[in-house]
């Protein structure tokens, strides 16, 4: 019996042009490889680095949250509440709100965490790893990743 | 990205999504999945030609406080990065809906947006036998953050090719991670690389339950 975590693809697999593998007669061959990783040692200088403004100013929103408007907007709105819900009629992720607004993430959030406060988009949240010991969802992506 | 006015915002200049790229009411939650691999392996590729919609750029930006850091040594100023990110989209079912994050350069700081990383069900690390070095910071990163990755070698037509198992030893890879072969430009072998990440991912689930 094979354990799950036994080599996946390990071997010689087909590349995607039809390349059998590795023989010995393909002129690209080469058995050695010249460089080698090193593991990383723990030093974390970047640290250092943060978001910009504070991060308690926003709702917890990840880049691919779903959202969307539960109305038009009011003649009263300001532009960028306005532009919010005229794009979330349908379902939108975070991420394609930035792209299509042109606008950093970071904004976009402090612009929906007000829009959620005031009941005017719904947030689907996404379903992240920590929530996973669920294969079905695994599963239904594979699923769908075969239908493409 | 330019920054768009209020102006702009309110006269309706905005374009969202074309007809054909509107997500169905139904769509209740999305996943995503990351694909890494140092400048010029082919991560726009990937995302551009298994993507459903044509690839999307956000952006955030950084704030590095200026203490000790490369050439601000000594300075207490900060200075602000963007950092720019592509990305495409597939819907798995009516309900649920895959992202693809990937992006050109500046890798360092993907590690440092907030929420990238955090809750991805995996990552793809894109490797290119001619310039394998490029791809060892990020795949140091992905083990420090216990990221889930499988690693594809983009067929260049001249890249030379390896036995996996020497590739394994140099990459310093654990014997269960993936390796496979692709050829980023094709939407099949793109999806059959997300297919073999989804299977081990599935095989940690199981090992794990």
């Amino acid at each position: 019996m094979t354990h799950p975590l036994d080599p996946l693809q390990d071997g010689v697999p087909d590349g995607p042009d039809g390349l059998s593998g590795l023989d010995g007669h393909d002129a690209r061959f080469q058995a050695e490889v010249p460089v080698r990783r090193e593991r990383r040692s723990p030093e974390n200088p970047e640290r250092l680095y943060i978001l910009t403004g504070d991060d308690s100013e926003r709702a917890p929103l990840d880049l691919v949250t779903l959202i969307v408007a539960n109305g038009d907007p009011s003649p009263t709105a300001q532009p960028e509440q306005s532009a919010v819900l005229r794009l979330s009629r349908t379902p939108l992720s975070v991420a394609e709100l930035s792209a299509y607004m042109a606008l950093p993430v970071s904004v976009v959030t402090v612009v929906l965490t007000d829009l959620l406060a005031a009941d005017l988009v719904q947030a689907r949240a996404p379903v992240v790893r920590s929530a996973l010991p669920d294969r079905s969802l695994l599963e239904a992506v594979m699923h769908g990743l075969q239908k493409l | 990205m330019d920054f768009k006015s209020s102006d702009t915002l309110t006269s309706g200049a905005i374009t969202g999504p074309r007809e054909q790229d509107v997500l169905p009411a139904t769509a209740a939650a999305a996943v995503k999945v990351v694909i890494v691999g140092g400048f010029g392996v082919g991560k726009t590729t990937m995302v551009g030609s298994v993507s459903e919609i044509r690839p999307l750029t956000t952006e955030e930006t950084m704030t590095q406080a200026g203490i000790g850091v490369d050439d601000n040594y000594g300075s207490e100023t900060k200075t602000a990065t963007t950092v720019a990110m592509d990305f495409g989209r597939i819907s798995v079912s009516e309900e649920l809906v895959l992202y693809l994050f990937g992006t050109p350069g500046q890798e360092r700081f993907w590690f440092l947006w907030n929420g990238l990383f955090e809750g991805a069900l995996g990552a793809v690390v894109l490797i290119d036998t001619r310039r394998l070095e490029v791809s060892f910071d990020v795949i140091g990163r992905l083990e420090e953050r216990g990221v889930p990755f499988i690693i594809a070698v983009n067929d260049f037509p001249d890249a030379p090719r390896h036995p996996l198992d020497a590739l394994r030893t140099a990459l310093d890879l654990d014997q269960h991670v993936p390796i496979v072969h692709c050829d980023a430009r094709q939407r099949v072998s793109s999806k059959d690389t997300l297919m073999t990440l989804m299977r081990y991912l599935h095989a940690l689930a199981v090992a794990r339950a």
